[in-house]
């Protein structure tokens, strides 16, 4: 059993900063997230990538799987469920997931942490 | 080791094949074998000896493969054998044996004329043959092949590629003569006439004469006449090698040979033969295909079998000088009664003969010269009624593609490795869905590969579809997605997948996508949503490294450099800290780029007067070249400036997969230019250019795809053989990839891109011209453009932090990744920032 602890919104950027279709990093509270914005859907997920080590995950491709969600890590290819942060193709890998909004044309996220 | 000893003589083609089937087949390990080779290098593809000319290595040509069960003893002669004590004698000591098998080939025959013995007379038979005609053509002009059969032709070629004027004499009133008839031989004069070969028919050579340094230098003929030649290579035929049986007291053959019986066993019943040296029931045979059936006959009978030489297949086919010759069953027409079917259209200069029996309902055999396709189904039927007409089986292409479906179950489509069509269905059945399973279980299409088309269209009588949908969420494979984005003129992804696919792409198709929209010369690779859709190489127009920085590779055409930016690339280097390597194709990488220093890199770059050097994309990426007639004591041409020609006009192209070449500017080769998707070699008179070569993973050679080009036609050439590449390739096939699954292979790409077979040529001219026109340096255009820019930065909301992550030690005096798994997880979050690397402020 983890705990989780929630911690406050905090605002990133206009929502306009955000390209469709594809990701962006931003650094919250000492923590790299990747944010990406598909469809009119906005996912935030670890920046690192959990197989090859590096904080690249924003600059991932984004898609779909069967209707999920999803991007593809730009190192080795691995792809995740945008939603949970599972990876599709690793069982057991997976991405810590954060949430985000958009309030008033600004992009905020809420970090999710264990402790 | 319990195993009876067996001893092999020899180690070519069907010694090996031999020693392959018996330890296939040999689970208990019955016998313990001892291989005696005279060469110093194990068997090799003798079929294939003159790709060595096309730079084929002979590693390439290697077939064979260790074996614990098996001593492989090279250059090791065997001089003799005693039959009373079991034991064969060589040099180096005596070998006993419970059993004996001789696989020692045969010898090339040259006839008993003066001066056969002179410096500068060669046989064509083994690698070294090959090495020494190759050294001694070396500065010379001409050469001369005695004897047109087969491997005199193939010989005449190798001359050729060499460079000699090239004669042939042939004794016998055609070319070819135990192979085609009058008329086929006819057409194939005309042919290697065309090509620059002179022959000369029914006449024998009576003497070769030395010049003034003692080495050949001129061939009295029959008739009187004189060849002038600074070579010789003596291709008369083949004679058994024979003696150790003959002097061991073994029965030979009438016309020589170590007689057999049908089992291949000789007149000592501890002692066997195969292949050419083998006189089975009296007949000796000089194709590979006999000489294999002849080793599963054997493997067969030592562990316990009953099998018989069925008797040769004499069918063949080859491609001589670049023409299709095949001639199968009684291509001569000696059954009694026959009728002969022929058919010469001098337009596709073709010709062909097949011999019906008399009712004309069975195919005996018959001829092919031009144009060999309907050779697999022709084949597979002799003996049986015909697939369709005569005519409809002649007309171009009419026989392959309606024959194979309907080739009885016993009819044999490989006839190197004896597989008949039941085998490939049983293959079928048994679950081989393409061409590459099908070899591995049936072994069909190993050998001379004649029969690989037949494989495809057996796979479809089958009912066996490859998947041609480059993902789920298109069911076209690239090359249809090329046809729809261009007739259609779709501009976006979206519109693409909306109107010809489903959902919202992947990592597989939106990069295709963007490729092709940028072959199409489509604007600026991160305009708009077509930003979205590029790999992350693309994306940042760099190259990820392992721990997400970045590497910056400016364009250095030709690997020519001025002093003055050598210094602006070390400079830039040195204040940005980058690791810093000279790359493989003649440039300098820059290594450790974080992505919010990349404009501020290309700013200093692009200023200096560099521009991207396309190392992110799947594009041109340099033209390597040697320093050419300009410096080099031996260059014929300017291979650099060819090379900074070429690089500038492709500069830019995107294809499906990376894009190599080189020049090089003399046949000293120094660029490795058949190493490279197009290569050009210097010759005396203009270029020769290679396709498809390629290093990597598997590496292979370019093939030698037009000869003395001037630079106005090669250039044509590559932008034709660039665009249909573009057009028609797989996603992420490269061209040797490309031109292998090509339905005729390179005589195919010739078709379209030298003889116009499509009509294609005037687009792809018109779509290189429009890529040439319409090229921008893709990093200048991203810093004049706020916009593009501002995708440029480490954290949306913190601009100015670094990535604190990349972090670098020291190596050898530069910066490296500090290198470790991931950071654990959980805790290493929460650490203080620290910015590693001071920011480079200019």
């Amino acid at each position: 059993m983890t705990d989780m602890m929630t911690l406050e919104w905090t605002a990133v950027c206009g929502l306009d900063r955000l390209d469709h279709e594809r990701g962006i990093a931003a650094l919250v509270d000492g923590v790299q997230v990747a944010l990406f914005r598909t469809g009119d859907e906005l996912y935030a997920v670890d920046n690192l990538d959990p197989v090859g080590g590096a904080y690249v995950m924003s600059r991932g491709i984004v898609g779909s799987r069967g209707g999920v969600p999803t991007v593809a890590s730009p190192l080795h290819k691995q792809v995740y469920d945008l939603r949970t942060g599972h990876c599709l193709d690793l069982p057991g890998v997976a991405l810590p997931v954060h949430q985000v909004r958009c309030r008033d044309g600004l992009v905020e996220v809420r970090l999710r942490r264990e402790e | 080791m319990t195993g009876k000893r067996l001893v092999v003589v020899g180690n070519g083609m069907v010694g090996q094949r031999f020693v392959e089937a018996l330890r296939a087949r040999d689970h208990d390990r019955r016998w313990q074998v001892t291989v005696l080779a005279e060469e110093d290098r194990p068997a090799y593809d003798r079929v294939r000896l003159s790709a060595f000319f096309d730079g084929v290595s002979a590693e390439e040509l290697n077939l064979h493969t260790p074996d614990d069960g098996v001593e492989l003893r090279l250059g090791e002669t065997v001089t003799g054998i005693d039959r009373a004590r079991q034991v064969v004698t060589t040099a180096a000591g005596e070998h006993p044996y419970d059993m004996l098998v001789l696989a020692t080939g045969s010898y090339p025959f040259v006839p008993p004329v003066d001066g056969a013995g002179l410096p500068g007379v060669f046989v064509y038979r083994t690698l070294d043959d090959l090495a020494a005609i190759r050294d001694h053509a070396a500065g010379r002009r001409v050469g001369a092949v005695i004897g047109g059969g087969l491997l005199g032709l193939e010989a005449a070629n190798a001359l050729r590629l060499l460079g000699l004027d090239t004669h042939v004499i042939e004794f016998a009133p055609r070319l070819m003569p135990v192979q085609v008839d009058e008329a086929g031989g006819a057409m194939l004069r005309r042919y290697v006439e065309e090509l620059g070969v002179r022959t000369h028919l029914g006449v024998a050579t009576t003497a070769l004469r030395p010049g003034p340094d003692g080495t050949v230098a001129a061939l009295a003929l029959s008739d009187g006449a004189t060849v002038d030649t600074d070579l010789v290579v003596v291709a008369a035929g083949i004679r058994p090698r024979d003696e150790l049986a003959r002097s061991a007291g073994l029965s030979l053959g009438p016309r020589g040979g170590v007689l057999t019986d049908a089992a291949c066993r000789t007149s000592d019943e501890r002692i066997w033969a195969v292949g050419e040296c083998a006189a089975v029931e009296g007949s000796c045979h000089g194709l590979v295909a006999p000489g294999y059936a002849m080793a599963e006959v054997v493997a067969d009978r030592l562990l316990g079998g009953a099998a018989t030489f069925p008797g040769a297949d004499t069918a063949t086919k080859l491609k001589l000088l670049g023409v299709d010759v095949a001639s199968f069953g009684d291509a001569h027409g000696t059954t009694p009664g026959c009728l002969d079917v022929t058919f010469t259209d001098p337009a596709t200069r073709s010709y062909a003969k097949l011999v019906l029996s008399d009712d004309a309902k069975t195919l005996l055999g018959g001829v092919l010269v031009g144009d060999a396709t309907a050779y697999p189904t022709l084949r597979a039927s002799v003996g049986g009624p015909l697939p369709a007409p005569p005519l409809a089986l002649l007309a171009p292409a009419g026989g392959a593609g309606a024959g194979a479906a309907a080739l009885p179950g016993a009819a044999q489509v490989c006839s190197c490795n004896a597989v008949t069509r039941d085998d490939i269905d049983a293959a079928i059945s048994g679950g081989a869905c393409d061409v590459p399973a099908l070899k591995t279980c049936t072994r069909a299409g190993t050998s001379c590969g004649s029969c690989v088309p037949m494989l495809k269209q057996l796979l479809d009588a089958a009912g066996v579809k490859q998947s041609t949908a480059l993902c789920e969420h298109f069911d076209a494979s690239r090359q249809e997605l090329f046809d729809i984005v261009r007739v259609r003129g779709v501009r976006t992804f979206s519109q693409l997948v909306a109107e010809h696919g489903r959902g919202r792409g992947c990592d597989i198709c939106k990069p295709v996508v963007a490729s092709i929209l940028a072959s199409l010369g489509t604007g600026h690779v991160l305009d708009g949503e077509q930003a979205s859709l590029q790999d992350t190489n693309d994306h940042f127009l760099a190259n990820l490294q392992r721990d997400g920085s970045y590497s910056v590779v400016p364009r250095i055409p030709g690997g020519e450099i001025t002093p003055d930016k050598l210094i602006v690339i070390g400079e830039v280097a040195r204040d940005f800290r980058l690791y810093t390597k000279i790359t493989g194709g003649q440039r300098i990488d820059l290594f450790g780029a974080r992505v919010e220093q990349l404009p501020q890199i290309w700013r200093r770059l692009v200023d200096a007067g560099f521009e991207s050097g396309h190392a992110y994309g799947k594009a041109l990426r340099t033209v390597k070249s040697c320093v050419g007639e300009t410096w080099c004591r031996y260059g014929v041409q300017d291979s650099v400036g060819l090379a900074v020609a070429l690089e500038l006009r492709y500069r830019g192209l995107r294809a499906p997969h990376k894009l190599k070449s080189a020049v090089s500017g003399c046949a000293r080769e120094c660029a490795e230019a058949r190493s490279k998707d197009f290569g050009i070699i210097a010759t005396e008179t203009g270029w020769n250019l290679y396709l498809g070569g390629n290093g990597g993973f598997r590496p292979r050679h370019a093939d030698l795809f037009a000869t003395d080009l001037s630079t106005a036609d090669l250039v044509t050439l590559i932008d034709r053989f660039l665009m249909f590449y573009i057009r028609t390739a797989d996603r992420l096939q490269r061209t040797a990839a490309w031109i292998e699954a090509m339905e005729g292979g390179l005589d195919h790409l010739r078709a379209v891109i030298v003889d116009d077979s499509l009509g294609l040529c005037a687009e792809l001219d018109e779509a290189m011209a429009r890529h040439v026109a319409s090229y921008s340096d893709e990093w200048r255009d991203v810093l004049d453009d706020p916009e593009r820019l501002r995708r440029f930065t480490s954290f949306v909301n913190a601009p100015d932090v670094p990535d604190p992550s990349i972090s670098f030690a020291s190596e050898r005096g530069q910066p490296v990744p500090v290198r470790g798994g991931p950071p654990p997880g959980g805790d290493h979050r929460r650490q203080p920032v620290t910015l590693g690397m001071p920011e480079v402020r200019r």
